[in-house]
């Protein structure tokens, strides 16, 4: 597979580290009242489409960027990349 | 001699082999095949299951039956194609799958018993009584079956893999794929133009055809030449593509040293090609028409034996008979009259059938049986239920053509079928994308159209990318489009053969049927059909239409199996590519390592990395006597361990106390500026992950060290939490493992031989206490970094330097430390110190165990939010009570085994009594005995008590006493002295 690195153009899939959904971007606050239901969610459940699906892959033989990657699990077409540490700080905003 | 006029082969050279023993000549250019045809040998195997005798059948990759052993020794390749086996001096084949010598094979009798082997028998024999299957069923299947054996020695030769990119990639180089080729290169595109063939031309090379004042080869010649002198483009010959995978990127297999006698650089390379656009001009495949004994050899299909006699003048028989379904047969017997054959029939279902020649024709007729226990001798010929019996040594059979789509369904596009065409075709979408199919593969199947076809696929293709292409000026060729029949099979009463690979009739198809295994991929199962080597390439259709005949659908209906890579065999060697014995991965060698090697050490894989493992001296008989030592030896002056492997990360930025508050279960953010702190990282369901150090070297620099296991992997984390979950706080990571050489230093003496290389740094405990940190220069000048950290319980200091100086360090220590008994030690002792420390490591660390397990439940800090902190707080983590201790043989002389699961004395030694188990075991010079570390429920309460370890393994128990895991200087004073 070719992974559209948005800093780096394509890049082989063998450079990446998969990690998987990209829900774990929403980590619960770990000092909130509720905490340890949010975080049994969190580590344990995901959803597994097929389909569009929205995953988390580690440039670890290059630039060290985590990428939000969104492709589709049937026919493995990308459809879009950008890195994860924006996608984050939107979530924050 | 059964060899014609002209020809594609070299007839001034003459090349050596043998067959079974018996010697052969033929010509470069031959195939195995050619060349035993053009011998005379018809009989060259035998098949699966009934062990009938089998020839040769096809004359290209597709070849279901002359499946022969090459070579010998090491080098012995069973089960390869000898259509597709390039002849050299000296080759040795041998033929397989029979007991005795091949004209008189002893398991022919199992066709004698072949309605025992009918479809599904697998599944329905040997299935009682029990007891018989692993003594008796299973070694009699496993020795029948399979066909040829491999030579269970090394392979002797080197496998490469390499990479390679373009714009357009051809696959075939027919005439669809010559005019692609051309129109691409001369754009100026980056092509790559791969063929399975050793020879560029696929059929026109089989064909007595002209392309305009040109014979088809010279024509062939020509493009060949213009291709070579372009830079931009690169022919691959003996190169299959075999796979199309994800994104425009293609598995192919060059044979780079297969043809040679001994291969010169590598045998075969595996090529990793990525292609923004793909053309697949892979031809056709002929398929044939089931009749009763169709297997005999001597009959094959009617294109191949065009292509024996057109390319490699081989003629399999003097007398030869075609039967066909269409016109495309008759071209065959004309052109066979033509070389001067003699043909003895023509048969044709097709009443209106018209000769294209001089021959006999049989219209409205079928072959309903053939004669010859090991060769073809007479076809039987029927016509309105009168037959007669026709001489033939050899038959070429012609049922049409199936398009080569194969790689055009690897992403599960579902071909179409053409009434027009007799034959599925590749759908207008769902294949790959990026991927066109051209010439006869895309239905355009007369050589004009095909020219024409691949020209055009390949400007659309370009077109697709911005670059333009002119077309160029092609050729006149043959445009005769010919008519065919359906007829799928010859209805009879003996068996007749749809898939001779497999030894699959229509029989067994239709016993499948009345079994209701009907749809293709049971089908498939059921009866082994279009399995193996050949993957069903002349079968899979016939016998689709059998099976839709059966069931009253049409063939759309009945549907195709789906095709899969590789589309023909692959060996694992080649996808290995050359990754074995050390280079299998990466091997990183430490900074002392060439210090270490000068002085004898023996050494140990630790993941990539090769570390000292002990450093024998002469008169130690033993690996013990030598690890003894050297662990005494620190513990009563000074030992020196490189520990470079550890991880290190340096953290850097306003936030970096703030963000490894997060990282660590415990407090962090809080270590004062010169000091470290022992670390430990939770994972996020509240497991232990990892542990290290963590010294501040300034308000906003840390440096955190990993376990070597763990370096990767907590990097990768660290990045994580740095990117993806607080990319708010302003901290910077690099990991820094291979940047600095890190050098341990422990024992008694370590301050008094750091104090003769550090440059006038005060090193007292008051300047200096344990879990100090400090920069600072060494041996006049050089940049280091000092941590009073201790893994061993000793006295003990990390200096890092960067990691060039690290190898004369090391020698420099252990000189000027020689009347301190300065010692260098390998990871055993390293071990052993630490379990005599009671330190976790690896072995604790294992993924399974918690913080409480590992007696630091109070490390984690509730007061804020670190990675995994809330999820120790699940009810079944707080009530585990199994928790680290130290263990002692109660008996000294007995062993102590890590793996040991621990039980109660007189306890039963099952699960439900189980109480841990032991982690780390070694023996103890310090101790005097064997010593372990291990998990017990309710440990700290029963120190003092008598348990049992059981390895049932061995059969043996061992009772242990319950200590303290600190059996080293439990107080920590030598640490802090």
């Amino acid at each position: 597979m070719l992974i559209p690195h948005p800093l780096l153009g394509p890049r082989d899939a063998q450079e990446f580290t998969y990690l998987g959904d990209a829900s774990l971007l929403n980590r619960p606050d770990g000092m909130a009242e509720g905490a340890l239901a949010a975080f049994c969610d969190y580590v344990y459940l995901r959803d597994n489409p097929a389909g569009v699906h929205r995953e988390l892959w580690f440039h670890e033989q290059g630039d060290r960027s985590w990428l939000v990657v969104t492709r589709n699990t049937v026919t493995h077409e990308i459809l879009g990349a950008e890195l994860a540490r924006d996608v984050a700080l939107r979530r924050q905003k | 001699m059964t060899r014609l006029s002209g020809g594609l082969i070299d007839r001034s050279k003459t090349l050596r082999f043998t067959f079974n023993g018996k010697g052969y000549t033929g010509h470069p250019g031959d195939t195995l095949a050619s060349a035993l045809l053009a011998n005379g040998v018809r009989l060259v195997g035998r098949s699966f299951k009934y062990h009938r005798p089998r020839g040769i059948f096809a004359a290209g990759s597709e070849e279901p039956n002359a499946l022969v052993t090459l070579r010998s020794g090491a080098r012995a390749e069973p089960n390869t194609r000898a259509t597709v086996a390039e002849l050299f001096d000296g080759l040795q084949a041998t033929s397989q799958n029979h007991v005795g010598p091949l004209n008189f094979d002893l398991l022919a009798v199992n066709d004698l018993l072949s309605p025992f082997f009918a479809a599904g028998f697998y599944y329905k024999t040997f299935m009682w009584p029990k007891v018989f299957w692993e003594k008796l069923y299973e070694p009699m299947i496993r020795r029948a079956a399979g066909l040829g054996a491999m030579s269970m020695q090394a392979d002797p030769d080197a496998y490469d893999k390499g990479f390679l990119h373009c714009d357009l990639l051809v696959i075939g180089a027919g005439a669809a794929g010559l005019a692609a080729a051309l129109t691409a290169a001369r754009s100026g595109a980056r092509v790559i133009l791969a063929d399975e063939d050793f020879r560029l031309g696929g059929r026109l090379l089989a064909e007595g055809e002209t392309l305009g004042d040109a014979i088809a080869p010279d024509w062939v010649a020509g493009v060949e030449a213009e291709l070579a002198s372009l830079p931009n483009l690169r022919i691959l010959r003996r190169t299959t593509v075999f796979g199309a995978f994800d994104h425009g990127i293609y598995g192919a297999v060059e044979r780079v040293g297969d043809h040679l006698p001994t291969p010169q650089t590598v045998r075969q390379t595996l090529w990793r090609i990525t292609a923004k656009r793909t053309l697949l001009a892979a031809g056709t495949t002929e398929r044939h028409i089931p009749f009763a004994n169709n297997d005999r050899p001597g009959i094959m299909l009617a294109g191949a034996l065009r292509a024996y006699v057109h390319r490699w003048a081989a003629s399999p028989a003097d007398k030869v008979a075609i039967f066909t379904s269409n016109d495309d047969g008759h071209r065959t017997a004309a052109d066979l009259v033509a070389k001067g054959m003699q043909v003895t029939a023509v048969i044709d279902p097709r009443r209106d059938a018209k000769a294209l020649g001089q021959y006999p024709l049989y219209a409205g007729a079928v072959v309903s049986d053939t004669r010859g226990r090991l060769g073809l001798s007479h076809v039987q010929i029927t016509r309105d239920g009168a037959p007669v019996w026709v001489e033939a040594g050899a038959l070429g059979v012609a049922g049409g053509w199936n398009p080569n789509l194969h790689l055009a369904s690897h992403h599960r596009g579902r071909p179409v079928w053409s009434d027009a065409h007799l034959a599925f075709l590749p759908a207008a979408a769902g294949g790959p994308p990026g991927l066109s199919v051209a010439g006869a593969a895309a239905g355009q199947g007369t050589t004009q159209a095909a020219l024409t076809h691949g020209a055009q696929a390949a400007q659309a293709a370009l077109a697709d990318l911005g670059i333009a292409a002119s077309l160029p000026d092609l050729p006149a060729a043959s445009d005769a489009k010919g008519n065919q029949h359906p007829l799928w099979h010859v209805p009879g009463k003996h068996r007749a053969w749809v898939d001779f690979q497999n030894d699959v009739t229509v029989k067994d198809i239709k016993l499948a049927h009345q079994e209701n295994m009907r749809p293709v991929e049971h089908l498939k199962r059921w009866t082994t059909l279009g399995m193996a080597t050949d993957q069903g390439k002349t079968a899979n259709v016939t016998a689709l239409a059998v099976m839709a005949e059966l069931t009253g659908q049409s063939i759309p209906q009945t549907g195709a199996t789906i095709f899969r890579p590789p589309y023909t065999p692959v060996s694992l060697a080649v996808l290995g590519g050359g990754d074995t014995g050390p280079n299998f991965r990466p091997r990183r060698l430490t900074p002392t390592h060439p210090w270490a090697a000068a002085q004898g050490a023996v050494f140990v894989e630790v993941g990539q990395w090769m570390r000292a493992q002990y450093f024998p001296r002469p008169g130690e008989a033993t690996w013990r006597e030598t690890v003894d030592r050297e662990v005494l030896a620190t513990r009563a002056g000074v030992g020196i361990c490189d520990v470079t492997t550890l991880g290190k990360v340096d953290v850097q930025g306003r936030d970096a106390g703030s963000f490894l508050d997060r990282l660590y279960a415990n407090p962090m953010a809080s270590l004062k500026v010169g000091m470290v702190r022992y670390g430990l990282m939770l994972r996020e369901d509240g497991h232990a992950y990892d542990d290290g150090t963590c010294a501040r070297l300034a308000e906003d620099h840390y440096v955190v060290t990993t376990t070597t296991a763990q370096a990767g992997p907590v990097y990768r984390q660290m990045e994580f939490a740095r990117q993806c979950l607080w990319p708010d706080l302003d901290v910077q990571l690099i990991s820094t493992t291979d940047a600095w050489a890190q050098l341990s230093v422990a024992g008694p003496n370590a301050r008094k031989l750091l104090e003769r290389v550090v440059d006038g740094f005060d090193l007292s405990n008051e300047a200096f206490p344990f879990m100090a940190c400090a920069p600072l220069t060494v041996c006049g000048g050089l940049r280091a970094r000092l941590f009073r950290i201790s893994f061993s319980g000793e006295l003990a200091y990390e200096l890092a330097v960067p990691a060039r100086y690290g190898n004369a360090l090391m020698a420099r220590l252990v000189q000027v430390g020689a009347d301190l008994g300065a010692t260098p030690y390998g990871t055993e002792a390293l071990g052993v110190m630490r379990i005599e420390k009671g330190h976790a490591a690896g072995n604790e660390l294992n993924g399974q165990t918690t913080a409480q397990m590992l007696g630091m439940g109070k490390m984690v800090s509730a007061k804020k939010d670190a990675i995994g902190t809330v999820m120790t707080r699940r009810e079944g983590m707080l009530a585990e009570s199994r928790i680290l201790v130290g263990l002692q043989p109660v008996d000294p002389a007995d062993p102590v085994t890590a793996g040991a699961h621990l039980f109660a004395e007189g306890a039963a030694q099952d699960t439900w009594s189980d109480q841990g188990w032991i982690t780390s075991a070694c023996f103890s010079p310090h101790v005097g005995s064997a010593i372990g570390l291990g998990f017990l429920t309710d440990g700290v309460a029963r120190l003092g008590e008598v348990i049992v370890a059981a390895n049932p393994l061995e059969g043996k128990s061992t009772r242990l006493r319950v200590v303290s895991p600190h059996f080293v200087d439990p107080d920590g004073g030598r640490l802090r002295d």
